[in-house]
């Protein structure tokens, strides 16, 4: 394996010859990597590749079958986090450890409290807080409530905790998934501002652009093994696909041009509020017809959620209409829309899109079950369950064990596949589909994007809602931009750039900022 | 020390030692917990009972023999089950919708009155039994699916949760028949030729014919219990409806996505487990008592409770719990009569029993059990899915 080019900065953290095994996986095989210090190092691999497990056991939550672990040059056995923590190691998880109720400084403290005798002392580690965000240029208001906070703000949290713990090496796991692209900038100025002062930091995603941006060293993880390592400046983002991917990847989706026929989904004036009350969708029009894809791009929280809730019946509107196939659906139940033939792809997966303890045959009738195909005098058919799961199964290349096999054992890219193969079977006349690759592998990214367009050029109306510009960008015919709960405007897509769309996205109208 | 450390690793040696042996010999995969909680309250009810100075050998003799020592005693011990796999329905079915009805208490007051009050209506002793004893389970399983369908109209209506407004509806019968039942003036059901307080006799007719005289008495109304726990688990297993209440249990947003319509779920599963406990009720008033008594039912709906999480939640595995515990309660006079151990002792053993299943992390360090199910006490709490 290729050392650091450089060679001259001593390693902060060697990770020798490691390896792992879950029942029926082998989650790491034989990896190894070493991080210099100063250096941001990008972990990068599709999911299941191994890239979690691995800094789990450098952070202790996982013990190594094999292998060894050395900071700063001394072998360490960590029984738990707290050992790593011990040594210097932190790590900001994908899924925030943030209480929403505790201010920030209590959420920094909370398990390595300062205290003054019985009680706490939160002056000095508000004191404590406002120095390490100074110097890091970490912005946080240590009286704030967390819940208050929008991601990129609690992200900062997350660090600051790490920091108030003394981490200098520090992983990050997916830290850009839940950031807007403004967010994504400022988080990398912070990222250079720590590794300016000498922390090392470990990056786990599989977004090839940030990893071009921002990586010193790059090593790359395919089915538990390492099979590459590479310089920032060696790499493109094509070698890297192929790396991950372990085949030639195709970035631009082929598609033809469209045939649009006759308008299948409108929306007029709808209104809809969020679960707060507080109405975020706030007079939207919509044309799609069929045999197109209608984009809508858009920072999260401007209403995109409520909206597809909305047009799919599972949240009231509050004013408005929904019309599908000439007749008016407004506040039709989700299933009475479902058998117009239109078809939801959910925003999420694991809340909305499947019951995490079905096997993947349940999963795959979730919203049929009920059809006289799978359903007898309300005796169910497992026999016909199990043969169209396994069709579908096939059709949509999930990898999975069998079709019985409980649909939270699978990754997440073959959870959604699961998913689409539901959605997208059937006769459709329409297609609801919200952010349907987040968090994705290249691979699946590829395959969901392919059946998206040829359900299209069957003539299906497609309203594709994504926060991944380069996915609207790609799919769409049209693109509208949501902005404050309407569109801002619509262009074509093959005359959309994106700096017109984040100007837009930015500031509701392509003059920019009045 | 040393010697202790030496021990604990003995029976830790021997416990999975045992754990083996059960794995090859029962696929019963998740009741092991439950079986070994039964074990193990055994053997702490034996240390109990050897430090009031009783040799625990000899109390458990005199138990056993009290459950199971004969045919009478046979008899006896299943009659006392039978209404508990009523009660054990009633949160078993609900649990599986993600409900926690704790309300079996209140739904076996509800169905045992109004089976009582059906059953000694004047018209009733006119009817030819195969009409009339039809008539006064369905009363009683009415008036339980009633009691037990509020709550989860009141959840689906307003936000209630279900634990408070069953526990609020249990104080609300149990008063409610209490006063029925006592009031003189005016009078309601009270039997005003009774000394003690009590509904009037149910009609002949309406008596379920008896099986064995044993005490209590084994009716047929145990064919409808055991009966309902396979309909339960065939419904639950292989129907649309069924799929429906699993769905609605595990997750009901993805549920209300899928299209099911959540709010009616929830109101049949608690209607459903309200009549199982009405059944059971019912099934009392016909076949065992012939009247009602404020009294009948008490306990019986929180040892409904112990015995479904005994089951977990298995509505076939229902009937074997339900079984254990009727038969211990059976057996125990005669372990208070020849070894002076007091009845108590088995509710003891019973509540441990109850301790160590909610408790598993107990159960499985001593036993080396992996955990492979889900134990119902750590089930995620469902919010309002719409």
């Amino acid at each position: 394996m290729a050392q650091a080019s450089g060679g001259a900065a001593r390693p902060v953290l060697e990770v020798e010859g490691i390896t792992k095994a879950f029942p029926g996986v082998v989650a790491n095989d034989d990896v190894s990597l070493t991080l210099s210090q100063g250096e941001i190092h990008c972990l990068l691999g599709e999911n299941g590749a191994g890239k979690s497990t691995l800094v789990n056991m450098v952070f202790g939550l996982y013990r190594p079958d094999r292998g060894t672990i050395k900071v700063r040059g001394e072998e360490v056995h960590f029984e738990d986090s707290g050992d790593a923590i011990a040594r210097g190691i932190g790590m900001v998880h994908q899924h925030f450890q943030l209480i929403p109720v505790f201010t920030v400084a209590e959420n920094i403290i909370l398990g390595n409290e300062v205290t003054k005798g019985a009680f706490l002392d939160l002056d000095s580690a508000r004191r404590q807080i406002d120095s390490l965000a100074d110097r890091y240029g970490l912005a946080v208001d240590p009286d704030a409530t967390v819940g208050d906070l929008s991601v990129g703000e609690q992200q900062r949290v997350e660090l600051v905790k790490a920091l108030f713990r003394d981490a200098d090496i520090l992983i990050l796991d997916e830290p850009t998934a839940v950031l807007t692209p403004g967010e994504v900038d400022d988080f990398f100025g912070v990222v250079e501002s720590l590794t300016g002062q000498g922390k090392s930091i470990i990056f786990i995603t599989h977004k090839l652009r940030e990893v071009l941006a921002v990586a010193d060293r790059i090593t790359v993880l395919r089915a538990g093994q390492v099979v590459g390592t590479a310089t920032a400046e060696g790499a493109t983002q094509q070698s890297l696909a192929n790396l991950m991917v372990g085949r030639d990847v195709v970035f631009r989706v082929d598609k033809a041009e469209a045939d649009p026929g006759a308008p299948v989904l409108r929306t007029q004036d709808l209104r809809v509020a969020d679960d707060r009350g507080v109405e975020t969708v706030t007079g939207f029009d919509v044309e799609v017809r069929a045999g197109e894809i209608f984009g809508i791009a858009g920072v999260e929280g401007n209403g995109q959620r409520e909206l597809v809730e909305a047009i799919c019946g599972m949240r009231p509107t509050a004013g408005g209409r929904v019309e599908m196939l000439g007749q008016e659906t407004t506040d039709w139940s989700p299933r009475k829309i479902n058998e117009l033939g239109v078809a939801h792809v959910p925003e999420n997966r694991s809340k909305h899109g499947v019951v995490a303890q079905y096997t993947i045959a349940d999963n795959l009738v979730l919203n049929r079950y009920h059809h006289r195909k799978f359903s007898q005098r309300g005796v169910r058919n497992t026999g016909a369950i199990n043969a169209e799961a396994q069709e579908l199964v096939e059709q949509f290349d999930v990898r999975t064990p069998g079709v019985d096999a409980v649909i939270d054992t699978l990754s997440g890219g073959n959870q959604q596949k699961v998913i689409v193969a539901r959605e997208l079977t059937g006769d459709l006349k329409a297609l609801v589909v919200a952010q349907p690759t987040r968090g994705l592998d290249v691979g699946s990214i590829e395959f969901i994007h392919r059946k998206i367009i040829e359900l299209r050029d069957r003539g299906v109306a497609v309203l594709l809602v994504s926060a991944e510009l380069d996915e609207i960008l790609s799919l769409s015919d049209r693109i509208g931009v949501l902005y404050r709960g309407r569109l801002a405007g619509t262009v074509n897509a093959a005359d959309a750039t994106r700096e017109e769309l984040g100007l837009l996205m930015a500031t509701g109208s392509s003059e920019g900022q009045r | 020390m040393n010697g202790a450390r030496n021990a604990n690793a003995g029976i830790g040696r021997a416990a999975s030692q045992i754990h083996r042996v059960l794995t090859e010999a029962w696929r019963l995969q998740p009741l092991y917990v439950s079986l070994y909680a039964i074990l193990l309250s055994f053997v702490v009810g034996g240390v109990l009972i050897s430090i009031i100075g009783v040799n625990p050998f000899t109390a458990y003799w005199a138990l056993l023999r009290g459950m199971v020592g004969g045919g009478d005693e046979i008899a006896g011990s299943v009659a006392r089950s039978v209404p508990f796999i009523g009660s054990a329905l009633a949160l078993a079915f609900a649990f599986r919708a993600g409900l926690f009805n704790i309300g079996a208490e209140g739904q076996l007051l509800a169905g045992g009155i109004t089976a009582a009050y059906v059953g000694a209506l004047s018209w009733m002793s006119d009817l030819p039994g195969i009409v009339a004893i039809p008539l006064i389970l369905i009363a009683g399983t009415m008036g339980g699916a009633i009691w037990g369908g509020i709550p989860g109209v009141l959840r689906t209506k307003t936000g209630a949760h279900e634990v408070i407004s069953t526990i609020m509806l249990n104080s609300l019968v149990l008063f409610g028949v209490r006063w029925m039942v006592n009031s003189r003036d005016p009078v309601v059901l009270r039997d005003t030729e009774s000394t003690v307080p009590r509904t009037d006799s149910i009609s002949d007719t309406a008596v379920l014919p008896e099986l064995v005289d044993s005490q209590p008495v084994l009716h047929v109304g145990l064919f409808a219990l055991v009966g309902i726990c396979f309909v339960v688990a065939f419904v639950l297993k292989r129907t649309t409806f069924g799929f429906e209440v699993g769905t609605v249990g595990l997750n009901p947003h993805a549920s209300h996505y899928a299209g099911i319509n959540v709010n009616r779920v929830i109101v049949a599963s608690m209607a459903a487990s309200g009549a199982f406990a009405g059944l059971a009720a019912a099934s009392e008033i016909s076949g065992t008592n012939g009247f009602f008594q404020p009294g009948t039912f008490f306990l019986m709906g929180f040892d409904g409770i112990a015995i479904a999480l005994l089951a977990r939640t298995n509505p076939v595995a229902i009937i074997a719990a339900a079984l254990l515990w009727g038969s211990m309660l059976s057996g125990a006079p005669l372990m208070q009569q020849e070894a002076d151990v007091s009845i108590d002792v088995v509710r003891i053993i019973q509540a441990m029993v109850l301790l160590f299943v909610a408790a598993d992390a107990i159960v499985r360090y001593l036993f080396r059990v992996r955990e492979l199910d889900q134990s119902p006490f750590k089930a995620t709490s469902i919010e309002g899915a719409v």
